[in-house]
């Protein structure tokens, strides 16, 4: 049986239904969002520790030009090793029938006939290479299912010069390679890059490498600095050519992973903060109002002898119930959204499960976030309630007072029709509660732009990359650096209209006690396919002296132009230099030491050589060339532009529109939230003066202007305020969350017309809610004003 | 139909006035139905009022008075009959035509004044004068009531009485052919009350205004040309008074 308080409570729920909806959606919002976040985080961060543990994914890895195995006894031997695992692993063409443009693939050598004592594979189907087999292979699953290869299918390789037919015997996936991306490579392409495991022996055979290795992992003891290790190990791996150890934080695959992780928590900080923010607001006013209106009823409710406690409890469940059922649409919502989301990076990232089972600890925190702050926002009007004597409750309240103000709003004043001035008053009447309603339209606006944000990032980072960064059509890589008659000989391919060499050499950059492990990039003094482009300045000309900076990494290094520097070359003889900053160059993707290819060929004393040739192709030809590649020995990476730009789009668009499309409901939602319940608010405060002007002889539309007046001029007040708000927050988002690395810096930089479409659907969230309103207005009764007290 | 007893004593003061009538209806009958019950609010009425005309609607809370006025002044259509101003029959109209009616011809004065919190008393008035054909200035409007010196305030700063004054400046600032009142002084003390009448008596004298006041208040009924009984839906009576008494001689 309910209670007589419990059944005024649910009719009041239903009276205020449309208030109670939109905040409950704006609550839903947040907490679907702060569910998606921490409910995503959770499946990647779980699945990819169990991942990592159970796989034996290693610790620290480095690359040597080529080492003898026994030094195997002396890399256990150092401090806090506990395993190792020596391989070859090299970079190659790759041929599959049914694909026209060459691809590239990882060969990475297995123990013979079982499973590596760490980054063990997980067979998805067939089984290992069994020993003596040098034309088996096992490839990764997902390369497998981009081409549709089966088991016992073939796929062609660029074996050190020598074209090999290799037979599929199994698919399989690795915690090496959970987010798989070829070199240079802005994004992973299933299709175009493969990871295949071939037997050790088949590999020596091909690489000429015997007793040798050029890859290795290794696992350190708990409690083992891994600083000290990588220390030892580049110093017993420098003779051998070591491009330099790196912690697993810093290994590809793993630093992906890690930095979803990071931008995962960076959304579920500030997102839903600004919803919940918004929704606290909003049942504050709504319950404020419900307060004021039901004064008597409330001091009835004391002379029949209810206790404050009661009336106080009696409005807390009115608070409590709004947010309930926020927070229940908002689990459902974030649960689909976390599913989505976490669906979106198993499509990306290679788990062998990635399965979408949230525990409740997210559920709990979003339910205890909103109710605390929902019970937080209303704890003083509760209590005014709670507090009413009861003579006062019975009697209604005192007219709003309002007064001329200043001189200045006088005259301001003096200018605008009466309607006009009933909405200036107002909002100069409520000041704070202006600013507030204005501050959630701005927060809708500010939301919006950052959603959309993303889509203008990508594209400028898109843009810079592939128009002015990597002018050229094909790219041609080598795994040894050749000689310069090489280029050459790329002119005389089909179609090459023009060729450009680049090299890149390993080296660790050192200022002082600051330090960066990259790579110097060589580069032609007049370069017309590669060039060093400054996101501000446009193209940079090569110094013919000294190094271009990427600002970031001058940054890290704090470095200024003129400054000198170390430069510890990781290859070759591994020289040691000083180099001068010549310039610095501000870039969206990654962190570059720019120099003239001949000055850095000289430093490394070599002869004119080359590692990658850029070219420029005529666009009739480029198939002939494509076709052509596939069999050209000593080639160990294609990129080609237009795939990568296409690819590029595809895959980042494509996850990005969902979540563009959600947060765009999401903006809606708020938008719709302040502005429906400012002018419920509006209107049961005003509704007796609407109608007097009815009466009085003004139109509905005349009502409706002085009803939605007050919004729409907040409106354009939250306008540039809620533009810079978005830009405010773009930047505070980009800055405190995984986006500023130093493999991206994603630009602050927002299109005229990402602002034109927020305020469009602010608008338009105003205008569903004008309509609600207007039907509201035209029922207005003319009839009861005329008797009604206030 | 059901016929009006009395009827033919309201056609023969038609008839017998030389005057066109500033606004007429005839066979109003207002029928309100609330789910299964049906109430007759009025019943088969007739009335007309006269330019410079003050009439006092007299009866009962229910009688139908307010019903009455809502149909003259537009506010509501009723279920029969027609209300007449200057030829045309304002209840087969729409929407827009009612409020342009009531913007240009009828002023209106409420129990409880309703006026708007936000504007001052100069203000509340310009709200009618900025969209009336033939507007008086809201300052003088103000002085007719005997206002001129309280035109910068608020309605929070002002007594009830004056706050009602102030709604009849706004009723009448558009030089309204017809000024409903409906109980102007049901929210106030006698002294008060008295005031506020005299402001109406004024406005009727000065500007010819047709006058129709509704009140359950005997006493009032001194001030009117004509009295005008109500009750249970019907006009019971109509009076004719011999001499109007001044609103100021009124006490009760």
């Amino acid at each position: 049986m309910l209670l007589a308080l419990d059944k005024k409570l649910l009719r009041d729920l239903w009276r205020l239904k449309g208030q109670v909806v939109s905040i409950a959606l704006v609550i839903a919002s947040g907490v679907a969002l702060l569910v998606m976040a921490l409910s995503t985080h959770e499946a990647l961060r779980v699945t990819s520790d169990a991942y990592y543990e159970r796989y034996r994914f290693a610790h620290v890895f480095a690359t040597v030009k080529r080492a003898p195995l026994h030094l195997d006894e002396r890399i256990r031997s150092l401090e806090g090793v506990q395993s190792t695992q020596l391989r070859i692993s090299m970079q190659a063409i790759l041929d599959v029938e049914s694909f026209a443009e060459p691809l590239m693939g990882r060969l990475v050598s297995l123990p013979e006939g079982r499973q590596p004592n760490l980054n063990r594979l997980i067979l998805r189907s067939g089984r290992l290479v069994e020993p003596g087999r040098p034309d088996e292979v096992v490839i990764n699953e997902s390369f497998a299912e981009a081409h549709g290869l089966v088991l016992g299918d073939t796929i062609q390789a660029i074996v050190n010069d020598n074209k090999r037919t290799l037979r599929i015997v199994g698919t399989a996936m690795s915690p090496e390679f959970i987010y798989v991306i070829a070199p240079f490579a802005l994004i992973p392409d299933k299709k175009r890059y493969g990871i295949l495991w071939m037997g050790r022996k088949a590999l020596e055979a091909a690489y000429d490498y015997d007793g040798a290795f050029n890859d290795l992992s290794l696992t350190v003891l708990r409690g083992t600095d891994t600083k000290q290790t990588i220390q030892a190990l580049d110093n017993l791996l420098a003779p051998y050519g070591t491009t330099g150890a790196v912690d697993r934080s810093d290994h590809l695959s793993a630093w992906f992973v890690e930095n979803e992780l990071k931008q995962n928590q960076a959304s579920a900080r500030i997102l839903p903060t600004i919803f919940l923010l918004v929704a606290a607001f909003l049942t504050n006013t709504v319950l404020t109002r419900l307060i004021i209106t039901e004064r008597s009823e409330i001091g009835l409710m004391k002379a029949f002898g209810y206790s404050n406690r009661e009336v106080g409890w009696h409005y807390t469940k009115f608070v409590m119930a709004i947010t309930v059922l926020g927070v229940v649409l908002g689990w459902l919502l974030g649960a689909v959204l976390g599913r989505i989301s976490t669906g979106n990076y198993a499509e990306t990232l290679n788990f062998p499960m990635l399965i979408y089972r949230p525990g409740v600890s997210a559920f709990v925190i979003g339910a205890v976030v909103s109710l605390a702050v929902g019970l937080l926002a209303t704890a003083r009007a509760v209590r005014q309630a709670a507090g009413l004597p009861p003579v006062v409750a019975m009697r209604p309240p005192a007219p709003a007072s309002f007064r001329q103000g200043s001189a200045w709003l006088r005259k301001c004043l003096a200018v605008l029709d009466e309607p006009t001035r009933i909405v200036v008053r107002q909002i100069v009447r409520w000041p704070a509660r202006a600013v507030v309603t204005a501050g959630g339209f701005a927060g809708a606006i500010a939301m919006m732009i950052l959603s959309l944000y993303f889509v203008d990032a990508v594209d400028a980072i898109a843009n810079t990359h592939f128009e002015e960064l990597q002018r050229e059509h094909i790219s041609l890589g080598f795994n040894d650096p050749k000689s310069s008659v090489v280029l050459n000989e790329v002119q005389r391919l089909p179609g090459v209209l023009a060729v450009e060499p680049t090299r890149a050499v390993s080296a660790d950059l050192v200022s002082g006690h600051r330090r960066h492990r990259g790579a110097l990039q060589g580069v032609s003094r007049d370069a017309q396919l590669t060039k060093i482009y400054d996101v501000e300045r446009g193209a940079v000309p090569v110094p013919a002296d000294g190094v271009v900076l990427t600002s970031r990494l001058a940054e890290k290094l704090a470095l200024g132009i003129g400054d000198d520097f170390e430069v510890r070359v990781l290859e070759g003889r591994r020289p040691v230099e000083t180099l001068t900053v010549a310039d610095t160059h501000d870039s969206y993707i990654g962190m570059f030491a720019y120099m003239d290819i001949d000055v850095l060929n000289r430093l490394i004393g070599d002869r004119p050589v080359t590692q990658y040739v850029n070219t420029w192709v005529d666009d009739e030809s480029q198939n002939e060339l494509l076709a052509t590649l596939k069999n050209l020995p000593a080639v160990s990476t294609v990129g080609i532009k237009a795939v990568a730009v296409s690819n590029f789009h595809e895959t980042v668009a494509g996850s990005l529109m969902i979540f563009v499309g959600f947060f765009s409901a999401f903006s809606f939602a708020l938008g719709f939230g302040v502005t429906y319940n400012a002018q419920r608010i509006g209107l049961s405060e005003r509704g007796r003066e609407l109608a007097t002007l009815r009466v009085l002889g003004f139109s509905r539309g005349d009502a409706l202007y002085i009803l939605l007046g007050e919004t729409m001029l907040l409106v354009c007040v939250a306008l540039p305020i809620g533009c810079l708000l978005g830009l405010a927050l773009t930047a505070m988002f980009v800055n405190t969350s995984g986006f500023q690395t130093e493999l991206m810096r994603l630009p602050v930089l927002i299109r005229p017309s990402t602002y034109g479409v927020a305020l469009v659907v602010l608008l338009a969230a105003c205008a569903a809610s004008a309509i609600a309103m207007k039907r509201r207005v035209d029922r207005l009764d003319l009839i009861a004003v005329l008797k009604t007290r206030e | 139909m059901e016929r009006c007893f009395y009827k033919p004593m309201v056609v023969s003061t038609q008839t017998t006035s030389p005057l066109k009538p500033a606004l007429s209806g005839s066979g109003l009958t207002k029928i309100y139905r609330t789910g299964e019950i049906e109430v007759k609010a009025l019943i088969d009425v007739d009335i007309d009022l006269f330019p410079g005309e003050m009439v006092v609607l007299l009866g009962a809370s229910g009688s139908g008075k307010s019903t009455l006025l809502n149909l003259l002044g537009g506010l509501d259509t009723p279920t029969s009959g027609s209300v007449f101003f200057r030829d045309q029959d304002i209840t087969a109209t729409d929407e827009a035509t009612l409020t342009r009616y009531r913007r240009d011809y009828v002023g209106f004065v409420f129990q409880f004044y309703n006026l708007i919190a936000s504007l001052t008393a100069r203000e509340n008035v310009a709200l009618v004068t900025e969209i009336a054909k033939e507007p008086l200035d809201p300052v003088d409007a103000l002085g007719i009531v005997g206002l001129g010196d309280r035109v910068d305030h608020f309605p929070a700063q002002l007594s009830g009485g004056e706050q009602q004054r102030i709604a009849i400046a706004r009723a009448i600032a558009k030089q309204p052919a017809i000024l409903l009142c409906d109980e102007p002084t049901g929210a106030l003390d006698s002294e008060t009350g008295v005031v506020v009448l005299e402001a109406i008596e004024t406005v009727n004298r000065e500007l010819g205004t047709a006058t129709a006041i509704i009140t359950h208040n005997s006493v009032t009924a001194g001030m009117a040309d004509r009295v005008i009984s109500l009750a249970d839906g019907r006009i019971v009576s109509i009076e004719q008074n011999a001499e109007r008494t001044p609103a100021r001689q009124l006490t009760w």
